[in-house]
């Protein structure tokens, strides 16, 4: 079972990877879309390698939901990464 | 009494190649101006979700077979071939609005067919894939010596203007290979599927009774997932790219050109990375100012790479369609 913060730290080095976003700035308060200018295609990619690294499935209709890093961090959780 | 008679059977050409490619793209050109105030949108985030700067429109009398016809022409001088060796005509489109005859056999009747069979598959944007792995069997299988195929689509016909998820990224045109006989491999084993659980993906949203049972009814129109697509063509796609150059026994290395359907520049660029094409690989970006062009997509594609030098006549490219069904077919195959 991953904690939060090793969760945190697999989706910052997913979001860098996917969209060059500093690892730094992915932080459980920010906005995908506002903060970090993740738009809709991207947040799929990110969504899919966060399925692959934490052996979880998050289903299209879900990913909507997931307006910051930490909905998704929880998100991950508790789908039993 | 007699036994059943033994009958003879086909015998094809060793292998089959494209020997010519030919495209159109109507006159009328469209600039995301002229699209982004019906859905409240911008240049800038049209070309950030799609690359797509413009596409082309057809006029309103200009149907999918005179589409078909400017491209198969130019595609029948460019292989050397005459219509009336042509063995088949085969038209992929989901926007000819003539449930029938087939567009396939008015188009081969236009061009001159003496003795071409014809009909039309509907296997969406990777009809063209479809097609040529169709033909290949044919040519090989004895039944056609060259075999015309034809991916053309007036999608202007089929999209809600209104709609912010499709409006932007569809386009109309016309491509056209001739495929014919070889004596060394041209055209690699396809490797194809659908699945049928994801048809709500992309869409006409009602069948056209409902136009009967309802005359005040709008029009059939196209509706499309954009992110479920997203995830599956990106996902799912990279890996039958891979099965494809496996099966044809050719590294990625090896490529000279890699043409997508061109459905969404995003959707091209996971997939290189996906797939991980060296950065030699031409990589067709016709969608740029031709936008989505459906069935279409994947010989314009082809026909700008080798007119523009980016891909050399005779070099390897890896094409794959993916679409609405959903239904995917890649291979690999000799560029004309």
């Amino acid at each position: 079972m991953a904690t939060q913060q090793e969760i945190l730290s697999g989706l910052a080095d997913i979001v860098n990877e996917v969209a060059g976003v500093p690892v730094a700035d992915v932080q459980l308060d920010k906005s995908f879309v506002d903060d970090l200018d993740i738009d809709s295609l991207s947040m799929v990619e990110v969504v899919v390698a966060a399925e692959e690294k934490f052996d979880v499935k998050i289903p299209d209709d879900d990913v909507k939901g997931l307006k910051t890093v930490g909905d998704a961090v929880s998100y991950i959780a508790a789908a039993g990464a | 009494m007699t036994g059943a008679p033994t009958f003879k059977t086909a015998q094809g050409a060793p292998y089959a190649r494209m020997l010519g490619v030919g495209g159109y793209r109507p006159a009328r050109v469209i600039p995301n101006s002229e699209i982004v105030d019906r859905i409240d949108s911008s240049d800038e985030w049209i070309r950030e979700r799609s690359g797509i700067q413009t596409r082309h429109a057809a006029a309103a009398d200009e149907s999918v077979i005179d589409m078909a016809l400017v491209a198969s022409e130019k595609a029948l001088a460019n292989a050397g071939v005459t219509a009336d060796q042509l063995g088949c005509v085969i038209v992929a489109t989901v926007t000819h609005l003539m449930q029938t005859p087939s567009a396939a056999a008015v188009l081969g009747h236009r061009l001159g067919t003496t003795k071409a069979a014809a009909f039309d598959i509907s296997a969406a944007c990777a009809g063209f894939c479809h097609a040529l792995a169709l033909a290949n069997d044919m040519i090989r299988g004895g039944s056609a010596e060259y075999v015309l195929i034809v991916g053309v689509e007036k999608l202007s016909d089929m999209v809600d203007p209104y709609d912010r998820g499709s409006a932007f990224i569809f386009g109309d045109g016309a491509g056209a290979a001739v495929v014919g006989p070889s004596d060394v491999p041209g055209i690699g084993p396809v490797v194809w599927g659908a699945d049928g659980g994801q048809a709500n993906a992309i869409t006409q949203d009602v069948p056209w009774h409902t136009l009967r049972d309802d005359p005040t009814h709008k029009f059939p129109t196209l509706s499309m997932n954009g992110q479920q697509v997203f995830r599956w063509a990106v996902f799912q796609m990279a890996p039958v790219c891979q099965e494809a150059l496996d099966r044809a026994g050719v590294r990625a290395d090896q490529l000279d050109a890699f043409i997508p359907h061109q459905a969404n520049l995003r959707i091209v660029e996971a997939m290189v990375k996906k797939i991980g094409l060296p950065d030699n690989v031409a990589v067709a970006r016709d969608i740029v100012d031709t936008g989505n062009t459906s069935a279409a997509s994947v010989p314009l594609a082809m026909e700008r790479l080798l007119d523009n030098g980016e891909a050399p006549h005779g070099g390897t490219a890896l094409l794959i369609g993916f679409g609405a069904g959903l239904s995917f077919a890649a291979q690999v195959v000799t560029l004309p």
